[in-house]
């Protein structure tokens, strides 16, 4: 017995031990970030890159905070209204897809799906032509095209999870007179948190993250924080002190929903992807 | 009844409308305007552009002609990077979940590690790995620390390639190719002792060997010239950068199902008398098959975002570690040759495509039965 | 099934003709010549949108230079569009995305030469600024070999605001005399030095990603035809598989073999690091190395480090310049020429260039205002014989720019001098370059 509990202490410890070891991997390039945002500049050199620096400064932080500060509102609204906005579209749409089938609707859904395959660099020059004509230069513009862009797999990822939602629970809701809007109202949205989570956040992480369109579509006071964020790179001589510490500062609204919803996100898939 | 069903439909189609009508426009749209420009000789600025059409002549060039060598090898990176960030991807998803689903102190810390990396954009993590693989410093530089020599590989500068084959044989390569993923259905199938499924793959086998061996020499060469095309090692920098952005992703998604499993079947699993390998290998991954299925669309489709990785670690012109996106951004708004980006890109799109077509006869079996 | 796929098919095929209709039917007739320019004299005001990609280390010479023209033009609301990253490609992906769309800005920052003759002035996008020239006395201002570079028979496009020198080696004057080698004048000198700086364990020559190798290239160019030929390979005389043509590839293949091994995973920074830190002898690169070096690294110009013409390109300067210009279609013209008016002027370009490290496109600027190296590269542009550079698209237009981008990669790896000119005079060709 005695031997048992000691072995068993042993596996214990070794799984420790490698359970840190990924960790410190995973952490490798933060550490890299983090240490190269407190350099100054002349100390930024590949030999010593792996250095923590002798004299930290906090330079490149001033430098990232008052260049990214005027950015920041604009890339709170576009992440947030394009996120909520495309999580009610894909929530409905799931709803159709899984509870609501109709002749066709398969291949309606199929052909969605294939949206998500679009190469995104080379439809700029209609995207911006479009928008243009439909008057929606700005932001506005950069919310419909990331609500438009984002159907696709937010819709697959509501079908997905609604088609674990048993029937049995509609039928019911049905026999107690519930309309086609109040069943979805009542008692689907109320099951959906999870889900609503797992988009939320997927969303969320690409369109704050999102540069390309964004620079397009967007003019000087619209300008979300990855247009700053590249301009702290600056043009034939990069500053990466400063780059780094925008990359960190600007990825810090991001992080925390990973870190406070994480949770949520491993239930939500959960709930999303496991068959009875 | 019925009538309460066509009035719930009309409502369906309704709210799917706009759906519908802005994935048409804003998807559909584009890529038929991307196929008829990718028929013309667009080329140029100019405000009254001339669209001359001809046919598939750009398309011709970029699978034939000597200039567009580049994009021949960018189209089998395309193959390797997906491939491989998939696989590695969903292995190193599934062993961390595996190391996860255990009860443990903290878990909540190691989650968030592991899944951080996917909250920061292409940019900003292309940026770090670019300094960690340069060979001069970097992971080169780790072996130093416990007294050994430096580390020589040069990651992303590279110019070693491993299993070339000429590209004059392409249908050839790529037929052998298919045959053996069919040798692996047919192995499955006698596993399973399908006869239906073994005659149907040793037919499709069959053929595919004939049409690769028989047929294909008989072929005209479209290549007056040898060209070989293989897997470029400086592309596993951006495929190492690739997975450790998104193996969280997979983690998260296979723990969830572990979790799912748990409970009852892991109960039974251990009174019978497995062990934790057999339990995992035999009983929980099997399982998970659906998750694997969902988890392949959102890599496939992750991967065509690789253009930023790319452009971030290894700038616009590095010919070993290129990718389609990358080559037509810059042929399309650098070197102004539109219609040539534009096939580049119906090209890639159906290639990426291709990747939804094994989730699609999946979710269509499951709902047959 | 079947039917609906092709029936979603055929509708995809109509809508993107129906698009690319469209698209056609919006854009402006343009007639022949209403590219000619009316100065009126008129107060500008309005809006003013200027579009450019410096930002980062560049952004405060650009500040100074519109501080300069917000004292003068008092009325104009001026907006800075920058878009940096991607060594340009992003600013080129934007620009002409909306100038696609005919929503140009009113001025926009172009690389002068053939980039911007290649792209805009062949499409018929750009005025001609000749009447500003001449209005403004620039015919005399700037050097003549410039104004023949950045213009053609038909009018110029644009106004250089700085200029800088892409035949520059830089080194450390102490390592080398530790080392036991002086500053090679020629190729072959070049290759002899190099030979006993391999034998040290020192790369004579650091390199970084590809448009630097570009950089080198024209350098080896240069070296081997001379600026009279050099001239002639860009106008056509001289054909590109001409025997010396292919001894250019032969020289840059030998080249390669004395730089370091990782270079395309380095920034042009990390290569100049490679020669302040004493692993390589020689970096040749544009030189705004130098504003790096003397601001970034606290180096003294001289001493700390010390420059030289590439080795066989004595009392030739390569140049590159970025300009302004002024596109068709414009919004607000009277801004847009007080804008081009600000960047050619003395008073702007003395605000402007000190700062970002480049030199003034005038010959009269005040070149106390400048440091030390940029004192000796802006009397060698009054004195040398002035040649434009490939990568930063004076001599080519972007198609050839692109495509030999991928021809100098694979001849990275091939080595193969005579494929590498007859794939050249393949791209002049397919991008009608005479």
């Amino acid at each position: 017995m005695a031997s048992t509990s000691k072995s068993r202490k042993t596996k214990h410890i070794i799984y420790y031990v490698v359970m840190i070891l990924i960790c410190m991997m995973y952490l490798v390039p933060m550490y890299m970030a983090f240490i190269t945002s407190l350099k100054a500049r002349a100390d930024i050199n590949l030999l010593t890159a792996w250095k923590f620096p002798t004299h930290p400064t906090a330079i490149g932080y001033q430098h990232a905070i008052t260049k990214l500060a005027p950015y920041l509102r604009n890339s709170f609204v576009l992440t947030i209204s394009g996120t909520v906005i495309s999580a009610f579209v894909g929530a409905i749409n799931g709803y159709i897809f899984s509870k609501n089938k109709f002749k066709g609707s398969e291949l309606v859904f199929t052909l969605m799906l294939f949206g998500m395959f679009i190469p995104y660099q080379i439809i700029l020059i209609p995207l911006f032509d479009t928008l243009r004509r439909l008057n929606m230069a700005g932001l506005n513009g950069l919310i419909l095209a990331h609500v438009v862009y984002g159907i696709p797999i937010v819709t697959m990822l509501f079908r997905n999870f609604y088609d674990q939602i048993p029937n049995s629970i509609l039928e019911s809701g049905r026999i107690d007179g519930a309309s086609y809007f109040t069943i979805f109202t009542k008692l689907i949205l109320p099951l959906s948190v999870p889900s609503f989570v797992v988009v939320g956040i997927w969303q969320f992480t690409q369109i704050w993250n999102e540069f390309l369109w964004a620079i397009c579509l967007t003019s000087q006071e619209t300008n979300p924080i990855t247009v700053g964020l590249s301009q702290l790179a600056g043009g034939q001589a990069v500053a990466w002190n400063d780059s780094m510490a925008g990359a960190i500062i600007s990825a810090i609204p991001v992080l925390c929903i990973y870190i406070f919803l994480g949770k949520y996100f491993v239930q939500g898939l959960l709930a999303g992807s496991v068959k009875e | 009844m019925s009538r309460k069903n066509s009035k719930e439909t009309l409502y369906s189609v309704l709210i799917l409308l706009p759906s519908i009508i802005l994935v048409a426009i804003f998807v559909y749209g584009f890529i038929g305007n991307t196929i008829y420009s990718s028929m013309t000789d667009w080329k140029g600025m100019s405000a009254t552009p001339v669209k001359n059409f001809i046919g598939l002549d750009n398309y011709k060039s970029l699978f034939t002609s000597f200039m567009n060598k580049g994009f021949r090898q960018d189209l089998v990176n395309t193959v390797f990077y997906t491939v491989f960030l998939l696989a590695g991807t969903l292995i190193v998803g599934l062993l961390l979940a595996i190391l996860l689903d255990r009860p443990i102190k903290h878990e909540g810390i190691y989650r968030t590690i592991f899944l951080y990396p996917m909250s920061l954009s292409f940019i900003v993590s292309g940026t770090v790995w670019r300094w960690l693989l340069a060979p001069s410093g970097g992971l080169n530089a780790i072996p130093t620390w416990f007294g050994k020599n430096q580390g020589t590989f040069q990651w992303i500068s590279s110019k070693k390639q491993i299993w070339s084959f000429n590209w004059q044989n392409v249908l050839q390569v790529l037929s052998v190719l298919v045959a053996l993923l069919f040798v692996v259905f047919l192995i499955s199938a006698i596993a399973s002792q399908d006869k239906k499924g073994i005659k149907k793959n040793i037919i499709v086998i069959a053929a595919l060997l004939v049409f690769a061996f028989l047929i294909e020499p008989l072929f005209p060469a479209g290549l007056s010239d040898e060209e070989m095309h293989g897997f470029n090692l400086a592309t596993l920098g951006i495929l190492f950068a690739g997975t450790w952005q998104y193996s969280g992703y997979a983690m998260a998604l296979y723990l969830a199902g572990l979790r799912g499993l748990s409970g009852s079947i892991k109960e039974s699993a251990k009174l019978d008398g497995a062990n934790e390998f057999v339990y995992y290998w035999k009983i929980a991954i099997p399982n998970l098959k659906p998750i694997t299925m969902s988890a392949v669309v959102i890599m496939a489709h992750i991967s065509l975002k690789m253009f930023d990785l790319i452009y971030a670690m290894a700038g616009t012109d590095n010919e070993f570690t290129g990718h389609p996106s990358v080559r037509m951004y810059t042929t399309t708004f650098r070197a102004n040759k539109l219609a040539l980006g534009s096939a580049m890109a119906v090209i890639l799109f159906l290639f990426a495509a291709m990747f939804i077509i094994p989730y699609m006869v999946h979710s269509h079996k499951e709902r047959v039965q | 099934m079947k039917k609906c796929f092709a029936l979603a098919g055929i509708a995809m095929m109509a809508m993107g003709m129906t698009f690319a209709q469209g698209a056609q039917e919006a854009s402006m007739a343009s007639s022949a010549d209403a590219n000619k320019l009316v100065l009126d004299g008129m107060a500008p005001s309005g809006d003013l949108e200027i579009f450019s990609w410096w930002a980062g280390d560049e952004g405060p010479a650009l500040a100074a230079m519109v501080a300069d023209y917000e004292g003068k033009n008092p009325d104009v609301n001026l907006i800075n569009a920058t878009v940096t990253g991607g060594s340009g490609v992003n600013a080129k992906a934007v620009l002409k995305t909306r100038m696609l769309n005919n929503d140009p800005p009113e001025s926009f920052q172009v690389h002068a030469g053939q980039e911007l003759i290649g792209t805009w002035v062949d499409s018929n996008r750009m005025y001609d600024l000749t009447p500003i020239f001449e209005d403004q006395g620039w015919m005399d201002a700037f050097p003549s070999d410039l104004i023949d570079l950045i213009g053609t028979d038909d009018g110029i496009w644009s106004v250089p605001v700085c200029v800088h020198k892409s035949n520059v080696a830089w080194y450390i004057p102490a390592n080398l005399k530790k080392w036991g080698v002086t500053v090679p004048t020629t190729l072959d000198e070049f290759f002899m030095v190099a030979d006993k700086l391999q034998a040290q364990g020192i790369i004579p020559l650091s390199m970084g990603q590809t448009w630097t190798a570009t950089e080198n290239w024209e350098n080896v160019a240069l070296a081997t035809l001379g600026p009279d030929d050099y001239n002639n390979l860009w106008n056509g005389k001289l054909a590109w598989t001409d025997p010396k043509v292919v001894k250019i590839w032969e020289n840059f293949g030998k080249l390669l073999m004395y730089t370091n091994k990782d270079s395309s995973s380095l920034s042009w920074q990390q290569a100049t690091d490679m020669v302040v830190n004493g692993q390589a002898a020689f970096n040749w690169h544009g030189d705004w190395a130098a504003g790096y070096m003397m601001t970034t690294l606290g180096l003294e110009p001289g001493t700390g480090f010390g420059w030289a013409n590439t080795p066989g390109t004595d009392g030739v300067f390569q140049f590159l310049s970025d300009s302004f210009g002024i596109p068709l279609g414009c919004k607000n013209l009277d801004a847009a020429i007080s804008w081009v008016e600000e960047c050619g002027s003395k008073s702007g370009q003395d605000a402007f260039n000190p700062l970002k490290g480049s030199i003034a496109a005038r010959t009269d600027t005040d070149l106390s205002l400048y440091s030390a190296y940029s004192q000796s590269a802006a009397k060698d542009f009054a004195n040398d014989v002035i040649v434009g550079s490939l990568a930063h698209g004076v001599v080519a237009n972007e198609g050839f720019m692109n495509d030999f981008s991928s021809v100098i990669e694979q001849f990275m790896s091939s080595k193969d001098a005579n494929q590498a000119a007859a794939a050249c005079a393949e791209i002049a060709a397919s991008n009608g370059m005479n």
